[in-house]
């Protein structure tokens, strides 16, 4: 592993953050919007609900909580989506760079970008609606590191699509986030769900920590051992990933795909 | 020892065969142009070389290293620019040569980034998006980006296609002047019969994948009773078999 090369790839984005305001705007514009509207919506459940019961940490802490998975995931799929637009994939893998290092460098964007988003998201959450999820201490930081692989990893699994399918798979990688939603149990304890869709919860690790979330609000208890079963989660899932993506990379290297890519070469 | 060796090299697709049982070499200080018609197989060729496409077949190495097991270390002492891979356009010139200069682990680059904007005269650009220069503006900038790391084999695919005469000329020079200092090889492909007899120390003629023809290419035309290069090149592109050897 040549690091050099990895920070290569996060700097070459972080030049593109830089010099362009729309592309830096992004990484705030949707979390800080998650933000107040899930915050406004709270604050009314709450206005209605029982008095004794907040809806602010139960929802809005999940929310924050899940946008910032989402960042990271789109912190790993977006530098690579440069790439693909400025059709630089040639340039970059007929270098000496690694499929390690450039994923090294992917998630060290990643770093950066969702950490700039959570940070965000977390001030206006305290500001406006003085949910300072901070306070959890060790529990949040616990939280944020499993949503955080879990993410880079979904990010993977999304550049292996797009590179298998091509330039124009790009939409599946947006809505991913959304198709998981209903799985992991943001807004709701997983005990509603149906046993088969249960099944599939059980084996996604941010189910781990907003049922744990909950578990602190409502219950003020944790049970680390299911942190601990998440993160045993997350890294066969990032393992899986990366051969995903391995296997990807080496099957469009047989057939050409990287050498030729384009929307039009995958028709 | 070759800066490039290629040993019996194939590639399949289905049933069609994009290169068949190729083999060359090409030394230190040598210039060697890979010629043939449109889908003769130089650019599947060049990829190859490139580690961007498997071979079905055959073995590749650069300085001796392996490209199908040493890939990286192979392909460090390697570079090229085509006309087909421009450099991001959405990153200044400058930018885009420091990026490849970490990429390449290029050590000195606070000299050699200057260096390559006065010699590919890029310096009134330097601080221009690539995106938005002119098509010979983004050759000379990828011819940049191709000898960042002062490669042991440059691989050029039509590296003038887009320049003037003028720059065309001054670009050969420097390729020229670089392999002749004995820093690497270079294979170079043009549909520029005039410009590949001028620049080449040697020519092979690709059809159907296969090499028909190998040579001096001052020499090789009378050899074969045709006026010139771009002669022997329209007989070889009309009628492959006559010249099969």
């Amino acid at each position: 592993m040549n690091f050099r090369r990895l920070f290569a790839i996060a700097y070459r984005y972080f030049i593109l953050l830089r010099d362009n305001f729309t592309r830096s705007f992004q990484i705030f514009v949707w979390a800080l919007l998650d933000t107040v509207l899930w915050g406004f919506i709270t604050k009314y459940l709450d206005s209605i609900g029982n008095p004794g019961f907040s809806f602010v940490p139960v929802i809005l802490g999940a929310v924050t909580l899940w946008a910032f998975m989402s960042r990271a995931m789109q912190g790993v799929s977006t530098p690579f989506l440069e790439d693909v637009w400025s059709r630089n994939l040639l340039n970059f893998f007929a270098s000496p760079l690694t499929i390690g290092e450039y994923l090294g460098g992917l998630i060290l964007a990643s770093i950066c970008t969702s950490a700039l988003g959570l940070f965000a998201m977390t001030l206006l959450a305290a500001w406006l609606f003085g949910l300072a999820l901070w306070t959890l201490g060790t529990v949040f930081a616990a939280f944020v590191i499993l949503l955080f692989i879990f993410g880079v990893g979904l990010g993977v699994i999304a550049i292996g699509i797009v590179l298998r399918l091509g330039p124009s798979a790009e939409w599946f990688v947006w809505p991913i986030p959304m198709i998981l939603t209903p799985f992991v149990g943001v807004y709701y304890p997983i005990s509603v769900l149906p046993l088969s869709m249960q099944l599939i919860s059980r084996i996604l690790a941010p189910t781990y920590v907003f049922e744990g979330l909950r578990g602190i609000i409502e219950k003020q208890t944790l049970d680390w051992g299911a942190l601990g079963l998440a993160f045993a989660l997350d890294i066969i899932f990032l393992g899986l990933a990366y051969a995903f993506f391995s296997y990807i990379y080496r099957r469009a290297v047989h057939s050409g795909a990287i050498a030729r890519y384009s929307a039009e070469s995958f028709q | 020892m070759p800066v490039l060796q290629v040993d019996h090299l194939f590639k399949k697709y289905g049933d069609t065969e994009a290169v068949h049982d190729v083999s060359f070499k090409v030394g230190r200080g040598e210039i060697v142009g890979l010629l043939g018609p449109n889908g003769a197989g130089k650019t599947t060729t060049i990829n190859m070389i490139l580690g961007v496409l498997e071979p079905t077949g055959g073995s590749i190495s650069i300085e001796g290293k392996d490209v199908a097991r040493e890939r990286s270390k192979a392909l460090a002492r390697t570079n090229f620019a085509a006309v087909y891979a421009s450099l991001p356009g959405n990153l200044t010139v400058s930018q885009n040569l420091d990026v490849f200069s970490r990429i390449y682990d290029v050590k000195n680059t606070k000299e050699r980034i200057p260096k390559l904007l006065k010699d590919f005269d890029l310096e009134k650009f330097a601080d221009e998006k690539a995106g938005v220069l002119s098509s010979g503006e983004q050759t000379r900038a990828s011819l940049a980006k191709a000898m960042i790391n002062s490669p042991a084999l440059l691989l050029l695919d039509e590296p003038t296609a887009s320049l003037d005469p003028s720059t065309a000329q001054i670009i050969r020079e420097r390729i020229v002047d670089y392999a002749k200092s004995g820093a690497g090889g270079v294979l170079w492909t043009s549909h520029n019969m005039y410009e590949v007899t001028d620049v080449c120390d040697r020519v092979l003629f690709l059809s159907h994948g296969k090499i028909l023809l190998e040579g001096d290419p001052k020499g090789l035309p009378h050899e074969h009773h045709k006026k010139d290069l771009e002669e022997l090149f329209i007989a070889i592109a009309r009628e492959p078999l006559s010249l099969e050897l």
